[in-house]
């Protein structure tokens, strides 16, 4: 498999994840959009570790694995906390913080 | 013993600063007292220390005393003191003993008024503040007692200002004199800035030694302060503020708008007589100023009905003639003419006071008549008034001091003396009229009686009236000098001798003039002038020759029509522009915070796709 494969997997993945990012209004597809955009991002990284024949690409990507670990739990207590206040994981419904006007 | 003078001062100022302190817990006799009182000690040592001198006078006949150095800059100092000599003496008598007996006259005369004390101390605070005027030894202390009588002036004017139209007669005379400081400051700048002091007698040396006669610089600087001093006394052009100041409490015209503050430009000439030689057509230029002055002035009086502005343009006419006697040179008969006019104004006005406090403050003379007996006092104040106003031969001081006044302005300028014996003339139809319509005729009805403190002050001023003359007679009556002599030493000396007949000429017309208002009384023609409605002539006289038409249109009007084009401030607008652009671009960008994340999403992924655009292209 060549790296221009994995990069353009990497693009595919990056653009789904952007559409459902923007297309979504459930907070938890969108979080799970955030995810693929992540790894769409890690994933380049491995590609490109393969483009220049180095580890450094895989490592990063594992650090990004942790990093995208982190901000998941972090997204799902925001998710919860949210629930618990407005009562619904409508995004739009989030407006709370808007100008009144 | 003269080394105590800045005490003169002093005590009024200190008076003042009680009452305006405490005025308001006190009661109303102490407010009195305190007012009164402060004056009264202040006016026993004026009393006291004129009396040294004139026992012994010092050598040079002038003493500084030095107060306090009040600025030392590179160039210009100021250094505050106190010139004693006699015609700052002679002033210094002047206001603080007049003003002692003023003092008394309003404590029952505004018996019962709101603001009692408050009245009090602004009296009180006026006498310090020409008794600083007449005493500085520096222009710009004098300068800071000319601006507090002026603040004096304003306050007592607009005393009763719940009334709008006495408050905007306040506005006038201190805007018109405020127009008129004005240009005194610039004189006295040019003063400061040519000779880097403003101590009278180092600039009248550096004056006389720097200028030549005739030169322009003398004569700019002498038409600056003169301008002032013709505000301040009421002269033509700028005289159209007094009529209106009568809005006052009586004995405030008295103290101020007859006797003292508007002869202060008078003052301010004589003190710089010296500088005003040196610019002989600015002196031709007041001679005829006055002239004109005497002139509308004793016409303007010959229509009045209310007995204030009678009295009002009378003190202006009696000023031109004072102002005649400077534009001849004749400082010292202008001097006396100051004097013995504020004695016997004071009178005219305190006697004015006392008649209209007996009928509910009414002041108009045509409803008023036949007072002599009810009110014996106040008429034969008023007549001793009267009779010296109208220079009525040997009896009160107004004769004795226009007499000599007049003799010099003949002895130098026959057709100014000539406006002076018409003025003299129209002086005594007007003033009799008052005294004929008031005091004579079908009586009216009246109220209450005179307190002591009424009455002591007209006995006191009518008497000083009757004797002040007698310290400077005519030849044919005895030839005393006390006066001139007094003030040779500064003044210079000098007697103008007169022929016969130019003496006989002044004597003969205020007698005329008494004699036609004598007529017209008896022939009622005064009573059906009073209750005709005024013709097209008798307005334009009444409103003292369209003046005020005609300010109104050339100064009033276009600056109420600058303050409307300004009152948005359209410097302002210009910036208000940038204030809305960015208020608008606020609210703008304010609708996109609109709290959806998807936008936000979108607006950030648009952002970073231009930004790696831009980073890769270019």
């Amino acid at each position: 498999m060549s790296w221009q494969g994995a990069a353009g997997l990497a693009l595919v993945l990056f653009c789904i994840g952007l559409a459902g990012l923007l297309a979504r209004r459930n907070l938890v597809f969108v979080l799970m959009s955030v995810e693929m955009m992540l790894n769409a991002a890690g994933l380049l990284f491995i590609a490109a570790g393969m483009r220049w024949g180095t580890a450094d690409g895989q490592i990063m990507f594992v650090m990004v694995l942790n990093l995208a670990g982190a901000e998941l739990a972090v997204g799902l207590i925001l998710l919860l906390r949210m629930r618990g206040r407005v009562r619904t994981l409508d995004g739009d419904a989030a407006v709370l913080l808007r100008d009144a006007s | 013993m003269i080394g105590e003078v800045w005490m003169v001062p002093a005590l009024p100022l200190l008076g003042s600063v009680i009452l305006g302190i405490f005025g308001g817990k006190i009661s109303a006799r102490a407010a009195a007292v305190v007012g009164a009182g402060s004056v009264g000690v202040a006016a026993v040592l004026a009393v006291w220390i004129a009396v040294g001198w004139f026992g012994a006078p010092p050598v040079g006949n002038a003493v500084t005393v030095p107060v306090w150095d009040w600025m030392n800059l590179p160039g210009f100092s100021a250094r505050v003191g106190l010139l004693v000599d006699p015609v700052s003496l002679v002033l210094m008598l002047v206001i603080s003993v007049i003003g002692f007996f003023i003092h008394l006259f309003s404590s029952e005369y505004m018996a019962g008024e709101n603001g009692y004390s408050r009245y009090f101390a602004y009296l009180t605070l006026f006498v310090a503040s020409m008794l600083l005027l007449v005493l500085a030894n520096d222009l710009l202390v004098m300068f800071v007692g000319w601006e507090g009588v002026g603040v004096c002036s304003y306050l007592l004017v607009g005393f009763w200002f719940e009334e709008e139209k006495n408050g905007e007669a306040a506005q006038k005379s201190f805007i018109v004199t405020r127009i008129a400081d004005i240009a005194m400051l610039v004189g006295i700048l040019l003063l400061a800035v040519r000779f880097g002091t403003l101590d009278i007698g180092t600039v009248l040396h550096g004056a006389v030694a720097a200028w030549a006669p005739g030169g322009f610089w003398p004569a700019a600087v002498a038409v600056c302060l003169l301008v002032g001093g013709l505000g301040k006394s009421a002269q033509v052009p700028l005289q159209t503020w007094l009529p209106d100041a009568m809005a006052g409490p009586t004995p405030v015209s008295a103290l101020i708008h007859a006797a003292t503050m508007v002869t202060a430009g008078v003052y301010l000439v004589v003190r710089l007589h010296v500088l005003f030689l040196l610019a002989p057509g600015v002196l031709q230029g007041i001679g005829v100023g006055a002239a004109v002055t005497v002139l509308v002035a004793a016409c303007a009086g010959l229509v009045q009905s209310d007995i204030k502005r009678v009295l009002a343009y009378s003190t202006m006419g009696q000023i031109g003639y004072m102002f005649l006697g400077l534009g001849v040179g004749a400082w010292g008969a202008a001097m006396f003419h100051l004097a013995s006019h504020a004695i016997f104004k004071a009178l005219l006005f305190l006697s004015s006071g006392a008649v209209s406090m007996r009928l509910h403050h009414e002041q108009n003379i045509f409803a008023m008549g036949g007072l002599r007996r009810k009110m014996p006092v106040a008429f034969a104040g008023f007549l001793v008034g009267a009779v010296c106003l109208a220079a009525v031969p040997v009896v009160g001081c107004g004769f004795f001091s226009k007499e000599y006044l007049l003799g010099a302005v003949w002895a130098n300028n026959k057709v100014l003396w000539g406006v002076g014996i018409v003025g003299a003339f129209l002086t005594g139809v007007y003033i009799f009229r008052a005294v004929f319509t008031v005091f004579f005729g079908e009586a009216v009805a009246v109220s209450g009686g005179y307190g002591v403190r009424v009455i002591v002050p007209l006995a006191v001023l009518g008497v000083a009236a009757l004797g002040f003359g007698w310290l400077q007679t005519p030849g044919f009556l005895g030839g005393a000098k006390v006066f001139s002599d007094v003030l040779a030493p500064v003044l210079g000396g000098g007697e103008s001798v007169v022929p016969w007949w130019v003496a006989g000429v002044g004597m003969a017309a205020p007698l005329a003039g008494i004699a036609l208002a004598y007529a017209l009384h008896e022939n009622g023609f005064w009573r059906r002038q009073g209750a005709a409605a005024p013709g097209v002539w008798e307005k334009f006289l009444q409103g003292g020759m369209g003046f005020d038409a005609v300010y109104r249109v050339l100064f009033v009007k276009p600056f109420l029509w600058v303050v409307w084009v300004l009152r948005d401030d359209p410097v302002d607008q210009v910036f208000g522009v940038l204030e809305r652009a960015a208020v608008g671009l606020h609210r703008r960008l304010r609708e996109e915070q609109d709290g959806k994340l998807r936008r936000y999403a979108g607006w950030m992924m648009a952002g970073s796709v231009a930004t790696i655009l831009v980073v890769v292209f270019s």
